[in-house]
């Protein structure tokens, strides 16, 4: 049965958008905290495991994120773990996030000058409470827009679980274009859903730049 | 862990892997080349005085950048035969390729010329070159340094990002994938040889463009 493409497949459609949203929230919570651990990695005074992150981010970010995806999708079932899409979509994306979170963090925590660290020392402050009273606030202000800007890339790399067959807005486009006969309309309103998405997020990290950047 | 880890079987594709590098090659060059083409108009058309012109280029780059390449895709390969343009899938990847890649080099070209201060083309014209010398001399070169970083990354950029064409049929290195996939039913194996074989690209890549970039800006006497 072939039908027109209506009001409720629009609905359909951004009701499967819940399921981008949700696998970008879920890539950013666990790639921010795998992100946070490759950041420090990468700054801590100690070779080997500054190599450790400079491996790890060369590897993800040297590699397509489908590969990932793929690798994933058929690696995890051989080692016992649930052979679903959302796992491997899920657990490839917070990777993927981990390797940009840590760079964008890194770079963050030392575009700080070197001197605030000194005038913390200066002052007597503890090593913890340079980092937490002097750094890290400073760190914070500069990485947000970046942050939220690559937030933008994460959503849209999103789309590509659809072709491991997980049902987000994509793959939810693919199924109501196969029902309905109707591809442009409806790979146009998911380019709608997704612009409505992706454009707030870049005007968000845009005025965020200008807000947190006017001391520097 | 019962699972026995069989590489040796993809051993015997390695032409097919290597006929894959090569057109992923030939995709990433051809996009960033057609991709700088129309970037350099967008570019040009979004420092323009004209404000329409403006308007047009800031819409472009807004809705490529703002939306994912896989659904620039189908919409160019499923979408456009419903108005009558049909295209084959190789095609149709490289327009979607190459429209997408326009919106990111426009912004690097605009980047780059908006770098170059005003105070050097002043410069070049009180020594009495003339406007196009002025370019030729002073500016490119210069331009061409800020922006270099910018485009080698966004080559090695779209060599990963051309793996999703292969989603529509367009042969190349991740279609590859598939083929050894259906012959071997070795899933894992294959996929992580193809993903391999991308790091290797990109690794060579880096290298490469590192080392023209010491050839060129670096090592050169300055000027």
């Amino acid at each position: 049965m072939i039908r027109e493409f209506g009001g409720t497949d629009i609905v359909y459609l951004i009701e499967a958008a819940r399921w981008t949203l949700l696998l970008a929230f879920t890539a950013t919570v666990g790639g921010g905290l795998l992100g946070i651990v490759v950041a420090v990695l990468r700054v801590i005074p100690f070779g080997p495991l500054n190599w450790l992150a400079i491996a790890w981010i060369n590897l993800i970010q040297g590699t397509p994120l489908l590969g990932q995806l793929f690798v994933f999708f058929f690696g995890l079932p051989l080692v016992g773990l649930s052979v679903d899409a959302w796992t491997a979509a899920a657990l490839s994306l917070s990777i993927y996030a981990s390797a940009f979170f840590g760079e964008i963090w890194r770079g963050s925590l030392q575009s700080v000058s070197q001197r605030q660290w000194e005038a913390g020392a200066a002052l007597g402050l503890t090593y913890a409470q340079r980092l937490g009273h002097v750094v890290l606030p400073q760190a914070i202000r500069i990485s947000v827009a970046p942050t939220v800007g690559f937030l933008v890339q994460l959503v849209k790399n999103t789309s590509l679980t659809a072709l491991i067959g997980f049902v987000e807005l994509t793959r939810a486009s693919q199924i109501i274009s196969g029902a309905t006969f109707a591809p442009l309309p409806v790979y146009l309103t998911a380019a709608a859903i997704y612009f409505v998405i992706c454009f707030s997020l870049s005007q968000l990290a845009r005025m965020l730049e200008r807000r947190l950047h006017v001391a520097r | 862990m019962s699972y026995n880890f069989k590489f040796d079987v993809l051993l015997r594709y390695i032409p097919e892997i290597v006929q894959g590098v090569l057109l992923t090659l030939q995709f990433s060059v051809v996009t960033m080349l057609c991709g700088l083409a129309i970037g350099l108009i967008v570019a040009m058309a979004s420092i323009s005085p004209l404000t329409p012109l403006r308007a047009c280029a800031r819409v472009y780059v807004e809705a490529l950048r703002n939306t994912p390449l896989l659904v620039q895709l189908f919409i160019v390969f499923f979408g456009l035969p419903s108005i009558g343009i049909k295209l084959g899938a190789n095609t149709a990847a490289l327009i979607a390729l190459s429209i997408n890649m326009g919106a990111y080099g426009a912004e690097i070209l605009r980047a780059g010329f908006q770098s170059v201060r005003q105070s050097q083309i002043e410069a070049g014209r009180s020594l009495g070159l003339t406007a196009g010398q002025t370019f030729r001399h002073v500016v490119l070169f210069q331009a061409m340094k800020a922006i270099y970083p910018a485009l080698s990354s966004q080559f090695v950029l779209i060599m990963l990002t051309t793996s999703v064409v292969s989603s529509i049929g367009a042969t190349e290195l991740f279609h590859q994938a598939a083929f050894i996939d259906s012959r071997t039913y070795r899933s894992f194996e294959t996929y992580t040889l193809i993903t391999v074989s991308y790091l290797v690209l990109t690794l060579g890549f880096r290298a490469f463009f590192a080392g023209v970039y010491w050839a060129v800006f670096v090592k050169r006497p300055r000027r």
